[in-house]
């Protein structure tokens, strides 16, 4: 087993970073209750995948990670961008299908990009991303960059054989991959008992492809940015690939369709007696930097935030029927003028 | 005879044949606990038990060779893909080893499997959720591709292509799952290879299947109020084998031929009937052959656009007016 950092080089967040991820995980779950409400109002429309109660995950890992870092995810996307920075309007009117969302209104709620930020999508097809990470630390590698790559997948992605490729590749090139299973307990509606020969996902990595694997409790941003801080420096040491499972869970339906009958509501209200937002609100609460009326002033800004940016998403303009032509080729005849 | 949905058709076919034949089983995502993720398999882990109702992981690659081993020593899958656009990660098992089986082993082994689930756009799930795989898997020699209209084909196509000793690409369509038809209550079977006049018409000829045929279908109806334009509609109900002489028989009387599709123009199916009918009918078209089809792009998320794209009514309306020189 590998320690990652030595206790005596663990930083402290400051007040400001832990005050600023309360901020983003209220942000992501009070973007998703609207996403919710605007799904119900025909606004959205597709596959829409809620990351209500999985909040902590990504932004205590991001916030470990630097703005040239890259990052790339699966179609549960909604909370990654909004921990990247990507504004709450550009995603409202991707969602809406508006020329003014993120990706143009051609990608929808699985597919949010964002180049400048250095985010890789949002990707539809389970597992078909983790070689994408591959690619992307290949690049850092052979360009001797101060990269890591941030790859997110769920616990059913890791039984597809696309993970299973991309996973040796990594360890046999050493890239500079925090491979990070966002284990929710299920894909859809099957237990992850039901779908995993070894239970214990972490334990699919180590022997088999020279990829040491961590555990960490997902409902906990800080773990999340401690774990995520340290694998990034041993990624950046040059030492390859970490693959991090991640105990979670989500509160909402696998998409907006599901009776969800795969689990009991006692389950679910048990892990939301854990709720990240909740817990990291305890401590932050006990170093009196947040009391009830700071609570309510901050949900209160964060949701007329959200709501601007409904209205604005809500008001932009839908593409042209003529752009759906644009963005299929570079340009066709390639490198030619005709 | 009983009115039952699309999807109630599909679930007694697999039933059926399942109580008919205990070689024959269902492997899928989500098909057995769940019941289905578009409730085609309701109840079947119930009747069956988890050896012949079997929930996979997600591992489309894994289950899809599973389905063509199981075959080779005589069982008769059923691989559900719970849309065809995932059976892209296991495409070499669907156009290699399913079909190819056979002849590389010089006859030995046969592999009776079938695969089916949904294929189409529509849903807003953008460009990698909205394959229309009807051309791509008709491409392939050694695969049959199945696309059943009503639930009446889709329950008799099943059981047929259940029965079939070679691999079968069996092609649903989301939005038609809750649609209702008649249904006799005793047996039957419906043939590959045998194309249904949907609707007959002495002016044009319409290739259509699947949802495309229901759009064409409401193309033909608003010719026939609006214009008195009556077109004829022809349903292959199989893509490969192609029933080409009834399609021909019926350019023959029409002069003109519109084919409908939701895939891809290019190398498409529209393509593919466009040149045998053609070679059949050279002369007695009156109008070169237009084809309908998915514009040429990826599959846009926004509404707006994807409405765009893919081909509705007024086009195939449209399409036939021009067929038949209509002056408006
Ligand atoms: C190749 C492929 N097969 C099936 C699906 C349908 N599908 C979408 S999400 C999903 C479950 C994935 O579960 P998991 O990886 O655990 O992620 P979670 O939804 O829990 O975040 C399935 C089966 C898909 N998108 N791609
Ligand atoms: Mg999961």
């Amino acid at each position: 087993m590998i320690t990652l950092v030595e206790q005596s080089q663990k930083v402290e967040p400051s007040p400001a970073q832990m005050m600023d991820w309360y901020r983003q995980m209220a942000l992501i779950r009070q973007f998703e209750l609207r996403c919710a409400q605007s799904y119900q109002q025909q606004k959205i429309g597709g596959f829409c995948h809620l990351y209500v109660g999985q909040e902590a995950v990504a932004v205590g890992s991001i916030a470990a990670v630097r703005p040239s870092d890259y990052i790339i995810t699966a179609y549960r996307d909604h909370g990654h961008a909004i921990a990247r920075g990507m504004d709450c309007e550009s995603l409202l009117a991707e969602l809406y299908g508006k020329a003014s969302g993120c990706s143009h209104g051609k990608g929808g709620s699985m597919h949010f990009f964002d180049r400048e930020k250095n985010f890789f999508g949002g990707h539809a097809i389970v597992a078909g991303h983790v070689p994408l990470a591959v690619g992307l630390g290949w690049a850092i590698k052979y360009r001797k960059e101060d990269r890591v790559v941030l790859c997110y997948f769920g616990d059913g992605a890791m039984n597809q054989g696309a993970f299973h490729e991309a996973l040796n590749l990594a360890g046999l090139f050493k890239l500079p991959i925090i491979f990070m299973v966002e284990n929710n307990g299920y894909g859809m509606g099957t237990h992850v008992q039901r779908a995993s020969a070894v239970v214990e996902l972490k334990l699919r990595t180590g022997d088999a492809y020279g990829i040491p694997g961590k555990h960490v409790d997902g409902m906990d941003c800080l773990a999340m940015y401690e774990m995520t801080l340290a694998a990034a420096q041993y990624c950046r040491a040059g030492h390859g690939a970490l693959f991090i499972e991640v105990k979670t869970y989500r509160y909402r339906g696998h998409s907006m369709s599901d009776p969800q009958k795969y689990r009991t509501r006692e389950e679910v209200a048990g892990y939301q007696e854990h709720d990240p937002i909740g817990r990291l609100e305890k401590v932050l609460r006990a170093k009196n930097l947040l009391d009830d009326s700071k609570v309510q002033a901050i949900n209160n800004e964060i949701h007329a935030h959200v709501e601007e940016a409904h209205h604005r998403a809500d008001a932009a303009p839908f593409p042209q029927t003529q752009d759906v032509w644009k963005d299929v080729y570079a340009n066709p005849y390639g490198p030619y003028q005709l | 005879m009983p009115e039952i949905q699309f999807r109630e058709a599909l679930n007694q076919a697999m039933c059926e044949e399942m109580d008919r034949d205990p070689d024959v089983f269902l492997i899928g995502e989500e098909v057995a606990e769940y019941d289905g993720a578009y409730k085609v398999s309701q109840g079947m882990l119930a009747r069956f038990g988890p050896m012949r109702v079997v929930d996979s992981p997600i591992s489309e690659a894994g289950f899809a060779g599973l389905g063509v081993g199981a075959a080779m020593v005589g069982m008769r899958p059923i691989v559900e893909f719970m849309t065809f656009s995932f059976s892209l990660v296991a495409f070499d098992q669907v156009v290699n080893n399913a079909p190819k089986m056979r002849y590389m082993s010089g006859g030995q082994f046969k592999v009776p499997i079938v695969f089916r689930g949904i294929s189409g756009a529509g849903q807003q799930l953008a460009a990698t959720h909205s394959w229309t795989v009807d051309a791509l898997y008709a491409h392939v020699p050694g695969l049959k591709v199945v696309v059943p209209t009503t639930p009446y084909e889709a329950k008799g196509l099943l059981k047929t292509a259940i029965r079939d000793d070679d691999p079968v690409i069996f092609l649903e369509n989301e939005a038609m799952y809750g649609h209702r038809g008649e249904v006799p209550a005793e047996e039957y079977l419906l043939p590959f290879g045998q194309a249904d006049i949907k609707r007959e018409g002495s002016h044009c000829t319409i290739v259509a299947w699947g949802h495309g045929c229901l759009t064409a279908m409401a193309a033909a109806e608003q010719l026939h109020k609006d214009h008195g334009i009556e077109a004829e509609i022809i349903d292959p109900r199989s893509l490969r084998p192609l029933d080409i002489e009834t399609i021909a028989e019926s350019v023959k009387k029409t002069g003109c031929c519109v084919t409908v599709e939701e895939g891809y123009p290019t190398c498409g199916m529209g393509a593919e009937i466009a040149a045998q009918v053609q070679e059949k009918c050279f002369d007695d078209l009156d109008h070169h052959i237009i084809r309908v089809g998915s514009l040429d792009v990826p599959m846009p998320y926004s509404k707006v656009l994807l409405n765009h794209v893919v081909p509705g009514a007024q086009r195939v309306a449209e399409a036939v007016k021009q067929a038949v020189y209509f002056q408006g």
